[in-house]
């Protein structure tokens, strides 16, 4: 039976090979490279990359449709050759191709094993070992990961490098669950949300630099702006459908981001804004010496200088600002307004129907989210002392976008492990950086496709009326 | 008013761009009520392709300008058709039921997945080429000022015209507009009736990316110089053509091109160059607001 099919499997897999090759022919086959400035460009023929790519996805699509028809072992034997042949010392034309050579080999192992994977896990899951696992994990793996956070710059591991990448993972969780209450939450899709950092980051350099305004004065003050900006945009278009919505939003962001580029007397342009003040702690500054009338932070506790303790406490700053995003989402899920949210992502029509009134509602979403992006980006300018409209494009805008989607819209821990996954993985592994964003849209491509609920799929109402477990009507 | 008409027959050329790309928002909208987000992206890759070409051309030397373009037009529209196919085929057509965001962020996934490609494989720097038409001929002269038209302009206005003729027909009168139609006012109806519901939704993108590849080909051949985030802006100005004529009309979208291409061109004119980008996504904002079914757009009623 099988062996009638694999005439049909070669053919769909050549055909597969077949549209790649076409798609790849002159895109990959014919790479332009500059000569001179006046003759303009000349062909370097990349045919053989494109050669062994194809073959690559010829394998990999025969392999696919043998796990599919539960052909396991051969699928996984191709899978290891391929993977082997990624990581031999073999010359392939490029470094990218051994990548792509293993990880597709690596992948069609993955997806061969993954129905005895699954059922291992189901299996795993049932006995009452694996059920009190899964209660603790529900319920301490945030205190868990809350531990972790807190004590990391106390360990050995809390080394400059770590502090530095743990500042940048834990700016992103912060705008991730900024976010997560208007997409996660709300429903409303915001491809401009970076509009909101923008603001926050401009107010603080901005009052800190001409007017001398210090972090923790500016910190509320840029919540608040962002907040109005938010209430601003999202008054007249939040009637609009989501997808408008989304667009809309997406304008928006652009608008700032060329207001900002292009009002040079107010924000400098292009050339940003440099030098900005860090945070103070009670009023001492981070530095090896004090300006004139200050203390440094090493003076007033009475420690030896180190440029560490800058970090150490922008880590905890940040870590202290997430935490009340987190904090402040837990708890307005449990108010009406928060339940409101969830209800009208779920049907806007039946919401009506009850009397909500959707546009305030969503706007207290809006503005609140737009609140917490405008704390995160006075924190970034504090933390960077330059900005520039550079850090404002549209990309970061759906960086933060791909960490909600990919933790699960909604769930809180998901932004964490998304966050983690998305920023931290390509900062460890630098030499796959610039293949960083490709990986990116591809991954929100395939967890759309394969689990269009996130990692950590969580769209448990945060109330019911009758509990699980308890006997009710329904 | 030398000035003006200048400013007036540059506009137009642009608005013809944009209106080509909006029709493969208008259209993808029309029958599956999605943005295609990754619609600048596949304009971004028919720019390439046509860049490739012309320089193929070159070095097998054929030297005749008009042989050249139409060899390049077939060549970036056949190849940049299977790119449209394949974003359809594998990232929307396996979310269709599932809720109602989930293409878009998939288009959004595809849209810089499709960048970070062609910068990878092509560079980032920006390329230039495809000027195989130059000249033009004085319009008139007056307060000594010459209101040159290019023969550039004349091909982006003709091809254009042509193209949104047959493509008029196309929709209006063969089998595929039939099905093409019958999907747009109801998918389960038509699929009832036996029309294959998947190859026509295939055929909308297919037809959309064979446009944009035009599109693309034209604005290589107008600027002489393309990068990999062209896509981007192109994007969303013809998306914002498409809404601003009336989504999912296709007239709408080449009036709604020709009106975005006055108001950014007239705009650089008179006002500043710096702020037309921010006239253009102002006018999206506006439009959505206050009517957000375009100028030739029907009301859209939502259903329970």
């Amino acid at each position: 039976m099988v062996g009638a099919r694999l005439p049909l499997m070669l053919k769909d897999a050549a055909l597969t090979a077949l549209v790649a090759a076409a798609l790849g022919v002159f895109i990959v086959g014919f790479h332009t490279v500059d000569i001179g400035s006046r003759t303009g460009l000349s062909f370097d023929f990349w045919f053989a990359d494109l050669g062994v790519a194809l073959v690559v996805i010829f394998l990999g699509r025969l392999g696919l449709s043998l796990a599919a028809e539960g052909l396991r072992w051969p699928a996984i034997a191709l899978g290891v050759v391929m993977l082997i042949a990624g990581i031999s010392p073999l010359r392939l034309p490029s470094g990218f191709l051994h990548w792509f050579v293993a990880l597709g080999g690596a992948l069609l192992v993955v997806r061969a094993a993954w129905p005895w994977a699954n059922q291992a896990i189901a299996a795993g899951a049932a006995t009452p070992t694996g059920r009190l696992i899964d209660r603790i994990g529900n319920q301490w793996a945030g205190w868990f990961l809350l531990a972790v956070a807190v004590l990391l710059p106390l360990t050995p591991i809390g080394d400059q490098k770590t502090m530095d990448l743990g500042v940048l993972i834990l700016t992103y969780v912060m705008l991730g669950w900024g976010l997560n209450i208007v997409v996660g939450l709300a429903g409303l899709l915001d491809l401009g949300y970076v509009a909101f950092y923008a603001v926050g980051a401009y107010s603080y350099a901005l009052l800190s630099t001409q007017h001398g305004l210090g972090f923790w004065a500016v910190l509320p003050l840029a919540g608040m702006l962002a907040a109005s900006f938010g209430i601003l945009l999202g008054f007249p278009v939040l009637r609009l459908r989501g997808d408008y919505l989304a667009i809309v939003t997406l304008g928006f962001g652009e608008i700032i981001r060329l207001v900002i580029l292009n009002w040079v007397d107010l924000t400098s342009g292009p050339a940003g804004i440099g030098s900005i003040p860090g945070p103070t702690l009670f009023g001492a500054v981070f530095a090896e010496t004090a300006p004139e009338g200050k203390q440094t932070v090493a003076e007033m506790l009475g420690v030896p200088f180190s440029s560490n303790q800058r970090l150490i406490f922008l880590y905890y700053v940040i870590l202290g600002l997430a935490l009340v995003t987190n904090l402040f989402t837990q708890r307005m899920r449990r108010l009406p307004v928060g339940r409101a949210w969830e209800a009208l992502r779920e049907d806007e029509t039946a919401c009506k129907a009850l009397g909500i009134n959707p546009t305030n509602t969503k706007l207290t979403a809006f503005a609140i989210g737009a609140m917490f992006a405008g704390f995160a980006g006075s924190f970034f300018a504090a933390k960077q002392r330059f900005i520039s409209p550079e850090s404002f494009t549209f990309i970061e805008s759906a960086i933060i976008l791909a960490i909600v989607v990919l933790g699960g819209m909604g769930s809180q821990i998901g932004v964490v492990l998304a966050a983690v996954l998305l920023i931290g993985l390509p900062e460890w592994f630098r030499e796959l950086g610039s293949y960083r964003m490709l990986a990116f849209g591809l991954a929100m491509v395939l967890i759309m496709v394969f689990r269009p609920r996130g990692l950590i799929a969580h769209r448990e109402p945060s109330i019911r009326l009758h509990p699980i477990g308890a006997k009710g009507g329904g | 008013m030398a000035y003006f008409s200048q400013q007036l027959i540059n506009a137009i050329t642009l608005g013809a761009i944009y209106g080509l790309i909006a029709i493969g928002y208008t259209m993808v909208y029309g029958i599956i009520g999605m943005i295609n987000f990754a619609h600048g992206e596949v304009f971004m890759i028919g720019a390439f392709i046509s860049l490739i070409g012309f320089m193929i051309c070159g070095m097998l030397g054929i030297g005749s300008a008009p042989v050249a373009i139409v060899l390049v037009l077939l060549l970036a529209m056949a190849f940049t058709m299977v790119y449209g196919w394949t974003i359809e085929r594998l990232a929307y057509r396996p979310l269709r039921g599932s809720f109602r965001l989930a293409p878009l962020i998939s288009a959004i996934g595809v849209s810089i997945a499709l960048q970070n490609y062609v910068q990878l494989v092509q560079g980032a720097r920006p390329k230039p080429g495809g000027q195989v038409v130059s000249g033009g001929f004085n319009l008139f002269s007056s307060d000594g000022f010459d209101v040159v038209v290019s023969w550039l302009q004349i091909i982006i206005v003709v091809v254009t015209i042509l193209l949104m003729a047959g493509f008029t027909w196309l929709i209006a009168s063969t089998s595929l507009g039939r099905q093409q139609r019958a999907c747009e006012q109801d998918m389960k109806m038509a699929a009832l009736l036996g029309v294959d519901v998947n190859r026509t939704i295939s055929l909308t993108f297919v037809l959309g990316a064979a446009l944009a590849a035009v599109a693309g080909m034209l604005f290589l051949m107008y600027y002489g110089i393309i990068d990999f985030f062209i896509g981007f802006l192109a994007g969303i100005k013809a998306f914002t053509a498409a809404v601003l004529g009336g989504i999912g009309s296709l007239p709408g979208a080449m009036l709604g091109g020709l009106l975005i291409g006055l108001i950014e061109v007239f705009w650089a004119a008179y006002f500043s160059s710096e702020y037309k980008d921010v006239a253009a996504f102002s006018i999206l904002v506006l439009v959505l607001i206050f009517r957000p079914t375009g100028l030739l757009g029907k009301p859209e009623i939502e259903k329970v």
